[in-house]
């Protein structure tokens, strides 16, 4: 069969995706220089957060959503070889995903939803701003039905044998976003858009915060999702071996599934409104929620240790020498494993109930998630765009060199930029600011990691250009790509024998709920049974 | 005894693996359960409504009621309001060792207060009153810092602790 529509859908999503991430890679450089004052014209607090907030919306949300829905959709059809569900059904998902961004984008580009891409009601953004952000999830679950009717039809296609890995990953992430996406979409479709339009005068601060913070953790993973279902699938192949164990990949992904949505809290440890035991509750979760992350990070390095000596390495640390760094998507696997390491061992600080006091809200966390998103994600994101945009276009790649160049510089300016960032917040540099007219003798402290940043950002913009550059390049490029099949990785052990529970979803999904109603349930509850005040809208 | 992981895992090496992650994750959840309870190390986490729009009307964050009072058993707690852009009363004073237990209330949006080298931190909620307790074992001069995006004047929203050695008289 051949994979034309879904090479489209794939390319159209992705384009998107990187488009907007170039825009916000710039205004990220100029956020650092900004933030410094050491260019008095370009002070400006109003261009400032009308920055921060796009550079957060189009990174957190516009570049994650359109990869996700592509890779979603190429991966669904090339390993299932069938027919995308529903081809019109997938184009109205990518437009309506589409227009609701750039709606979203006037007032944000016009510093009216300067509210950052958390929202923080009582903060009030102009009502496009609400309603283009709830277009883009709406166009996503056109997505999420999709994987999910692929891999049923398949299955009822193809009874007793085992769906791919990469399709089981993949349909697992669409059932997270669908879930993790109810909460923020009850906060805006009942508390902002309404009282954005004049409907209701006041909202619940509290709840607004703690359905949000339903979204705000599992989000995260539905971004982090398709960089470890490339690590378990893509990778290992694409190294010259296999993936250690198919079955360990199941469970690493069902696992995510399980504990990524009930943990929010860990987002509202110093807000009021929660008592201290759902906020140990949530910690919990959050702590088991590292166990499928530890679990990946063995797989992938086993499954690239059996590709170094199959490659011919030999001794204890041989084989690492022999695995093919000069290849784009081995290289990024490489690079995010060595930064998911950094950030997940500063992820155990702020997931601590009590040690988070010494760095939330502070630039710690802004450097924690620069590593762990914008380092091992999107890094993901640029080795498996580089490996799928052959065979998507037909073309070669432009320039193989440029990628590896582009993704060295890529990590390079990443540790530049958030090694800093971790030593200011624990100086207490709170994020978010956009001067620091703070006491002397804090601000000297600060000096030499602030100009370590613009440093750092400047490396990353050059490095997301020759991203697109290269990605352009690939579509004149004279040359057709020879091997147009994609190479998802085999597994070392048989899943011949795969348990039903490990090809299937609906025993999870219904755990999830009842996990979600132990963890949520009460916390939101309770909003309803005391007597609580709403606040008024705020403007910036 | 049967390795009850067996059932989902087949290799010896990635059970073990297995374990040791299972066991740093509960060790974690464990060692801070154990400080929880130990130290009544909690972070913030006051249930307790109010209107933001009539703090002035309430006795206790009343302009003239704000600021360090002393309990009767010695510990002191600090009413405090931030609104846009600005903590108070402005300056607090507070002796070395002490009990403190802030209660800070916003007369408008979000805020978050937080003083750089120590643990004292809250989010500040319209229409919630935030509590935080710590003591500060070292005497000088300190900040709170607003650390939470509150509107264009953010950055200028900050003040000042003073925190004055126990035996020079500090709780005056």
């Amino acid at each position: 069969m051949n994979n034309k529509t879904s090479a489209s859908l794939g390319l159209a999503n992705m384009w998107v995706a990187f488009i907007f991430f170039a825009v916000a890679a710039v205004l990220g450089l100029y956020q650092t220089v900004e933030r410094m004052d050491i260019i008095p014209g370009l002070k400006s607090p109003e261009l400032y957060f009308a920055s921060v907030s796009t550079h957060g919306v189009l990174m957190g949300f516009v570049l994650t959503t359109f990869f996700v829905m592509g890779f979603g959709y190429y991966a669904a059809s090339t390993s299932l070889k069938q027919e995308i569900w529903s081809k019109p059904f997938a184009w109205f998902g990518f437009w309506l995903s589409l227009i609701g961004v750039l709606i979203a984008a006037v007032p944000l580009l016009t510093g009216n939803a300067s509210v950052l891409y958390t929202f923080y009601p009582p903060l009030m953004a102009h009502p496009a701003f609400y309603i283009g952000a709830t277009l883009l999830v709406v166009g996503s679950w056109v997505w999420c039905l999709q994987m999910v009717m692929m891999m049923s039809s398949w299955k009822k296609a193809n009874p007793g044998e085992t769906v791919p890995l990469v399709m089981y990953g993949t349909t697992a992430n669409a059932i997270l976003w669908f879930i993790t996406s109810l909460g923020v979409a009850s906060e805006v479709l009942f508390q902002l858009i309404p009282w954005s339009l004049g409907i209701i005068d006041t909202v619940d601060v509290g709840l607004a915060r703690t359905l949000f913070s339903w979204t705000l953790h599992a989000i995260v993973y539905f971004w982090l999702f398709p960089a470890y279902i490339a690590l378990y699938t893509l990778v290992p192949a694409a190294a010259g071996g296999k993936v250690f164990s198919d079955q360990m990949g199941r469970v690493a992904f069902i696992l995510l599934l399980l504990f990524s949505v009930p943990i929010g809290f860990h987002h509202l440890y110093m807000d009021p409104f929660q008592a201290a035991g759902w906020k140990f509750l949530h910690m919990t979760g959050t702590f088991m929620v590292s166990v499928p992350t530890l679990l990946t990070g063995f797989t992938v390095i086993a499954s690239l240790e059996v590709a170094g000596r199959l490659r011919g390495g030999k001794g204890l640390f041989g084989w690492i020498g022999a695995l093919p760094w000069n290849n784009p998507i081995v290289l990024a696997a490489l690079l995010a494993l060595l930064m998911l390491t950094f950030g997940g061992f500063g992820g155990m600080i702020n997931a601590s109930y009590s040690m988070n006091a010494m760095v939330h809200n502070t630039q710690w966390i802004t450097g924690h998630f620069h590593l762990i998103f914008a380092g091992t994600t999107v890094i993901m994101y640029f080795g498996t765009a580089y490996y799928l945009w052959p065979k998507m276009s037909g073309k070669a790649l432009y320039s193989t060199k440029l990628a590896v160049y582009q993704l060295w510089f890529w990590f390079i300016g990443m540790l530049v930029l958030t090694l800093p960032w971790h030593q200011l917040g624990i100086a207490g540099q709170p994020r978010r600011i956009s001067s620091t007219p703070y006491d002397e003798s804090l601000v000297q402290s600060w000096i030499t990691a602030e100009y370590a940043m613009i440093v750092g950002g400047l490396v990353l913009v050059v490095s997301a250009l020759m991203l697109v550059y290269n990605l352009f390049k690939t579509h004149g490029n004279a040359q057709a790509e020879t091997n147009l099949e994609v190479e998802y990785a085999e597994s070392l052990h048989s899943t011949a024998r795969m348990p039903k529970l490990m090809n299937s979803f609906g025993f999870w999904v219904a755990l999830i709920v009842i996990y979600m109603v132990a963890s949520y349930g009460y916390p939101i509850l309770q909003f309803f049974l005391m007597e609580t005040f709403g606040t008024v809208p705020w403007s910036i | 005894m049967q390795d009850p992981l067996k059932a989902i895992c087949d290799d010896d090496l990635e059970r073990r693996w297995l374990w040791i992650s299972l066991l740093l994750a509960g060790g974690m959840g464990f060692l801070l359960g154990i400080y929880a309870l130990k130290s009544n190390l909690h972070p913030p986490s006051n249930v307790e409504t109010i209107d933001s729009s009539r703090l002035h009307l309430t006795e206790e964050f009343a302009e003239d009621n704000l600021g360090v009072k002393e309990n009767e058993d010695g510990s002191l707690t600090v009413t405090m309001v931030a609104a846009r852009y600005g903590f108070f009363p402005p300056v607090v004073e507070v002796p070395t060792d002490t009990p403190v237990k802030f209660r800070v209330a916003s007369a408008d949006v979000l805020h978050g207060f937080h003083v750089p080298y120590t643990n004292a931190a809250t989010m500040i909620v319209p229409g919630y009153v935030s509590e935080v307790s710590t003591s500060f074992p070292t005497a000088g001069t300190y900040s709170f810092l607003c650390n939470e995006y509150c509107g264009l004047g953010h950055d200028s929203m900050w003040s000042r602790l003073t925190v004055v050695n126990k035996t020079d008289g500090g709780d005056k």
